[in-house]
Order: C-alpha cells, then sequence, then structure tokens
C-alpha cells in the first residue's frame, strides 16, 4: 500500500501541477478575450478550480478524469484538481477524516449506500436536489444517496452486479449449462474438477474484500425469500445466523472449500491473479463484482470474450441478479465553490457525460442516467448482465438497503472458506461485529 | 521556575492532556461528530467478542516469542562476534543491517519470500525435496512466521547491546578462570553470562515493548490474517479505527497501554531487585 500511496501523491501532485498551469492559461485566455468565456455557457466569470478527490481504481479514475477533461474543454474558466486516494477501508478512513476536519475538496468520489449514510449526510454534505438535470438520475440510485428525502450523490459509472464470472471455453468443452440453482453449480464444479486441469472455483484470499462475494452475491437470492429481510435487519429482527435463506452464503463457502474445489493456492492470490486464472481459463468461476472487466481488460485483453457471468445461485432458480449502485460524486457542506460546483453535477448527469464515460474505460453495465445508452458491441460480460436488467430480474444489494454493514466481514468469510470456522460459527461472529455498526449509527433497537 | 515552563506547557498539551482524552474517550460511543458516554461498553465488547480477545493473546505470544529468541540469538551473536574471528568488524555491522531498513520494506519483501508457491523460501527448500508450508496463509503459523521476521530485524539491537556489555567484561576474569582451568563453555556459564545481567535487562525491557506494540510488520505482511489468526492489539486498533469505531478503538489503546504497563513494571522492577542482590 505504502507504493501505491507514494506513486499516488506524486501522479496527484503532478497533476495538480498540471491544473495549475491549466487554470494559469484560461484566466490568461480569458484576458485577451473575455467573450470566449461567457459564451463558453458558464454562469461564473471568475475562472474556479474546483479540488477532485477520486480512488486510485482503473475505472473511477479513467471515469473521472475523461469527464473533467471535457467539462474544462467546454467551459474553460472551470478546471479540476484531482487527488487520488487508495480504496478499502483506508480510503474511508482518508474521506471520513477530510470531512470531520473540513479539509475535503470541492468534489469527492464515494460509495453509494451504507457507506454513504456512514458519512452522517446531514451534517457533512452539500444537498443537490436543485441541480438542473437532477429528474435525470434514476429512483433506483437516488435511493442509495438520498437522506430524509434530500439528493446528496450524482452517479459516476455503471451498475454492477457481484455474481460468478465463468470461463466460456471451459463450459463449451465440457457441453455444461448455466447453472441456475445451487445443486447445480456444484455439479458443474464436479466435473470441472474431474475433466480438466482447472480450479472449479477461484479465491484470492490475500485481498481480503475479494473473499466477500458468496454471502453478498448471495443477497437476491435472500430478498428472493424474504422481499422484508432487509428491514427486519436494520431493525435487529432477523440475524445472519438464524439459518435460512441469510446463512446460505456462509454454507455455500465452507461446502466449496470441503468439496476441494479451490485453486491451490487460494490463500496467497490476488484479486487480479484471480481475473487472469477466469480469464485464461486456469480456473472455472470466480464469484466477484462486475467491475473486475476492467482488470481482465488489462490483464488479459485477447480473452475479455472468454468471460462470462451468471447470477449467484441459490436454492432455487431462477436466481436474481444481486446488484452494486454506481460510486457517486458529493459535495461537502463547505465548499467554496457550490454553484460551479452544482453546475458540473447536473452535467455529469446527461447522455452526454456517459458517452464520455463509456469511451474512456468501456461499457461496464447499465447506466443509472435516464437516456444513456450503450454501444452495440458490449464486452461479453455486460453482455450477459444486461437480461436481467431487461427482465427486471435483479435485487439491490444489502448495502443499499441497510446502513449495517460489519467491517470484519472480509476476514470472517476468509476464515469460513478456509476451513479456518464452520459457516455457522461465521455468520454467529458476524451478526456480533454488526452489533457494533449499528450502535455507532444510533439506530433503533440495537 | 520560568526555565521549565516552555517545557512543561508542551508536554502537558502533547502528552498529558491527550492521554487523560484518550481514557475519557474509551468510555465513549465516539462518531465523527459527538459522543456519547456509554461507561465501560467499549471494554465489555472488547473482552467479550472472540477475535478481539484473541489479539490480546497474540500479542503476548509474539512478544515473548520475539523477545525471548532476541535474547538467546542476541547474547550467542554477542559472544561469537566478541571473539578472535576474521573480518570481525564487517560482521558486526552485517547482523545490524536489517535494523536500519524500514519495516514496510522488510514487510513486503518478506511477504513474496514466503509465498507458499513463487517464493524464494518454498522454492529452495522444494531443491531438498521438502514441501514448504504456506508461510504466513496456514492460521497456526502465520504469526510465527512474522515473528521470526521480526527477531532477524530486531536481534542486531540486541546484539550490539550485548556486545557493549561482553567488552566491558575485564579480561582478568577470563584469564582467572583459564588459569582454574575453565573451559570456553564454563567461562560462558559462570562469567558472561552473570555480569551481563544489565544487558540482559535492557534487551528483555526494550524488545518486550516493541513487540507488545508491534505493528508495522504484521500489518504489512499478513494485515492480522488469515482471518484473525495473526491479529495482534495494534491492528485491531487500527481495523476498528478504520470502521470508524473510535469510541472502541480507543480503548483498545487503553488496553495496550494497560497491559504494557501491567508487564513492564513489574518486570522492570523484579530484573533490577535481581541486579541489586548480586
Amino acid at each position: 500500500m505504502q507504493r501505491f500511496n507514494r506513486r499516488g501523491t506524486a501522479i496527484a501532485a503532478l497533476l495538480g501541477a498540471g491544473a495549475f498551469a491549466l487554470a494559469g492559461c484560461s484566466s490568461s485566455g480569458s484576458d485577451t478575450d473575455p467573450s470566449e468565456s461567457a459564451g463558453g455557457g458558464g454562469d461564473t466569470m471568475e475562472p474556479v478550480e474546483l479540488s477532485f478527490l477520486v480512488d486510485n481504481g482503473g475505472t473511477t479514475l479513467g471515469s473521472v478524469e475523461a469527464l473533467t477533461a471535457a467539462y474544462t474543454a467546454e467551459h474553460p474558466n472551470v478546471t479540476f484538481a484531482i487527488e487520488q486516494r487508495p480504496g478499502g477501508s483506508e480510503g474511508d478512513n482518508i474521506v471520513k477524516t477530510r470531512l470531520q476536519t473540513g479539509e475535503m475538496s470541492d468534489i469527492f468520489l464515494y460509495n453509494s449506500g451504507s457507506l454513504f449514510q456512514a458519512l452522517a449526510p446531514t451534517k457533512t454534505l452539500l444537498p443537490l436536489d436543485d441541480i438542473a438535470n437532477a429528474g435525470a438520475i434514476q429512483d433506483t440510485f437516488k435511493a442509495g444517496v438520498s437522506v430524509e428525502g434530500s439528493l446528496y450523490g450524482v452517479p459516476v459509472g455503471t451498475a454492477m452486479g457481484g455474481a460468478v464470472l465463468y470461463n466460456i471455453p471451459i463450459y463449451e468443452e465440457l457441453g455444461l449449462e448455466i447453472p441456475t440453482t445451487w445443486d447445480e453449480f456444484m455439479a458443474n464444479n464436479q466435473r470441472i474438477l474431474d475433466e480438466t486441469d482447472a480450479a472449479p472455483v477461484i479465491q484470492t484470499f490475500k485481498d481480503t474484500w475479494s473473499s466477500q462475494l458468496f454471502v453478498l452475491g448471495d443477497f437476491g437470492n435472500v430478498l428472493a425469500a424474504d422481499p422484508e429481510w432487509a428491514d427486519k435487519y436494520t431493525a435487529n429482527e432477523v440475524k445472519y445466523a438464524d439459518g435460512p435463506p441469510a446463512i446460505n452464503g456462509f454454507v455455500h463457502m465452507q461446502e466449496v472449500y470441503e468439496a476441494g474445489f479451490l485453486n491451490e493456492d487460494f490463500a496467497s492470490s490476488t484479486f487480479p491473479d484471480g481475473a487472469r486464472m477466469v480469464a485464461l481459463g486456469e480456473g472455472a468461476h470466480y464469484p466477484m463484482l462486475t467491475f473486475a472487466l476492467s482488470e481482465i481488460q488489462t490483464a488479459a485483453p485477447d480473452n475479455v470474450d472468454d468471460v462470462g457471468v451468471f447470477a449467484m445461485p441459490g436454492d432455487s432458480g431462477p436466481s436474481p441478479l444481486t446488484t452494486w449502485l454506481a460510486s457517486s460524486l458529493y459535495v461537502p457542506a463547505d465548499t467554496e465553490h457550490p454553484d460551479a460546483v452544482k453546475e458540473f453535477l447536473s452535467w455529469v448527469a446527461t447522455p452526454e457525460a456517459c458517452d464520455i464515460m463509456t469511451e474512456a474505460v468501456g461499457a461496464q453495465g447499465p447506466y443509472f442516467v435516464d437516456g444513456c445508452t450503450l454501444p452495440d458491441d458490449v464486452p461479453r460480460i455486460v453482455a450477459d448482465m444486461l437480461p436481467y436488467f431487461e427482465a427486471n430480474n435483479t435485487q439491490p444489494a444489502l448495502e443499499f438497503l441497510s446502513p449495517i454493514k460489519g467491517p470484519a466481514l472480509e476476514q470472517i468469510t476468509v476464515e469460513v472458506g478456509s476451513g479456518i470456522r464452520s459457516a455457522e460459527d461465521g455468520a454467529a461472529l458476524y451478526d456480533e461485529d454488526v452489533k457494533k455498526q449499528a450502535q455507532q449509527l444510533g439506530l433503533e433497537g440495537w | 521556575m520560568w526555565f521549565y515552563l516552555p517545557a512543561a506547557i508542551i508536554y502537558g498539551v502533547l502528552f498529558v492532556v491527550p492521554t487523560f482524552a484518550s481514557f475519557y474517550f474509551s468510555l465513549t460511543r465516539w462518531t465523527i461528530f459527538d459522543s456519547e458516554f456509554i461507561g465501560f461498553d467499549n471494554f465489555v465488547t472488547f473482552f467479550s467478542e472472540p477475535f478481539l480477545f484473541d489479539s490480546l493473546v497474540n500479542t503476548m505470544i509474539f512478544a515473548v516469542i520475539t523477545s525471548g529468541a532476541k535474547v538467546v540469538l542476541g547474547l550467542l551473536f554477542a559472544v561469537f562476534l566478541s571473539s578472535q574471528i576474521i573480518a570481525r568488524g564487517w560482521l558486526r555491522s552485517v547482523v545490524f543491517f536489517p535494523v536500519l531498513v524500514s519495516a514496510v520494506g522488510i514487510g513486503v519483501t518478506f511477504s513474496v519470500l514466503m509465498d507458499p508457491f513463487d517464493g524464494l523460501i518454498n522454492q529452495a527448500l522444494g531443491w531438498f525435496g521438502v514441501d514448504g508450508p504456506g508461510w504466513l496463509t496456514d492460521p497456526d503459523l502465520a504469526l510465527i512466521s512474522v515473528a521470526m521476521v521480526d527477531v532477524w530485524r530486531g536481534v542486531g539491537i540486541a546484539t550490539l547491546i550485548y556486545i557493549a556489555g561482553v567488552v566491558a567484561i575485564p579480561q582478568e576474569y577470563f584469564e582467572a578462570a583459564k588459569v582454574d582451568g575453565a573451559n570456553a563453555t564454563k567461562s560462558f556459564w559462570h562469567i558472561t553470562l552473570p555480569l551481563m545481567r544489565p544487558a540482559t535487562t535492557t534487551v528483555i525491557i526494550l524488545s518486550l515493548i516493541g513487540g507488545l506494540r508491534s505493528f508495522d510488520l504484521i500489518w504489512t505482511m499478513t494485515r492480522g490474517g488469515p482471518g484473525f489468526s495473526s491479529d495482534v492489539l495494534a491492528s485491531v486498533v487500527y481495523k476498528q479505527y478504520q470502521a470508524g469505531f473510535y469510541g472502541l478503538s480507543t480503548a483498545g489503546n487503553v488496553v495496550l497501554f494497560l497491559l504494557v504497563a501491567a508487564i513492564i513494571i513489574p518486570l522492570f522492577w523484579f530484573l533490577n531487585r535481581k541486579e541489586v542482590d548480586q
């Protein structure tokens, strides 16, 4: 991480320096011809530089760089100083600390859903109900970035699925069907184990966050069995350890481990390893978020269309696809440039901005802004996702329905998935972990 | 009076106030905006949750292993490096080099070396037909592996302290012992070892404190994993802080502070008393 930080700082410094240079250019430009910048559509005559904090993930960073560059091209008096932060819990830490100390940049990118709720939005963030294109943002997304009826975020990027990535050549070679139930999935795994050299299931526990998908991606099945589960969970009426449907994700992890379906280096592999393995057929299934697409595009550009995706199979099919909302742009309440920022965010919620993102990082999934379209030739993973959306067979992940997400889930799923702890113990331990989060948020009934 | 004031103010603001503030905040549920007094709930949580309590046990194991190994190895190295060997000065500096390297650098390097499949250590074992274990991925072994690396990194300081001790022993004692017919082993047991007690006290205290609050190596090598199997107090405190449980993580720090005090103060008293007895 240290290494990344240092590189991140250097890049941020470079970008910062570049942005200052740009700001210098644009202000001298407007000296010579003031009418030009006024005609550029910006309401603000004064050149402003907006600071912008983004995580260093390839897709988000690429999208943000493309968006800001395009916006500055149209509005030369608005420039951006992009600053990078690490992702994961280290990033959470940075965002919270900077909000608390009033050091937050004018715009920042962060998760929607439960992580957003933990920022105490009513105290720290600027409501965005009055931006011009607020109406174009889809209601599913608004629900994940609103508190007490006020909207606080504008989406960047696309919906993601938390599902099973699979290697298509292996499926074709063995003549396997896409599984719709857990039993079919396990039967496929057994055949792959018996008849090929590939690992039936890839796990990459060195990047602990990647271990959570069997549990988080199974949530669509939980909701299918009990549509009220998330509300009851928030109210402390149901627990993971209560048994099916919620505990199934933990049980599945244990079954996969005990059946010997994992790649032999599961404990020391990383997320990029996993993306490479599923693309090259070293493994058949990889439970993962579909944003792995961009990693596959980097690691194995020739094999992008060898990877498809299906929803996490549950007890009875056909399983819904568990989906994640896009990340969102937020504005701290104490920004010095509320008008310039709102104008930019309103522009981000347009089909034009969607197209810019598609061009910069490729089509990753459906957008959350009305009127946005995808090109015809999307990668296979995206093509496999779209039918779920068209058939309305999707369910949001738990973190978008409940503010409760325990911080130790990734360690617990590593333990269950490597046979250190049983599924029942793991679920019970996670219920304990979650209690701290609920109390911290001051929820009723905890 | 005026002469002491600046130091007293700085000391008060930077050390005394935060210490007492942390005692207070450990009794609260502290979010990014406000804190609510909840009594000893944080401490109850800390001692009732298995993975929080296990970290306490792991901390003790880690501290005892590293401290013990540094005492034994440091003493042996010091005796060896004080003997008449060639390139003694160079060898002395070699054992000290790891101390100078940043812990993060060492951690990253060793996590590559200890990779169960591609790592140099297991590949080297493979040449002898030995199937090396998953040093950092086996839950029973991860903490021990990190402890071994910590010993490698820290033994230089122990050796240095011991060399100073060995050199300070007057040669007459050894000559007298030789005349009386003592061999090298006997000289070591009856002269070197007893006269090294002050150095041993220093090494034990320093390495035990270092071991109890160890964080950097563990974090870079395993992040407390797999699961919670190599979590120590410091890494747990860090994770709770990252999760936004500021009150709980402060409580963890208070536990760490009390633990260090509860172990070091009696130990210091005990070891120094022995010294006076001599």
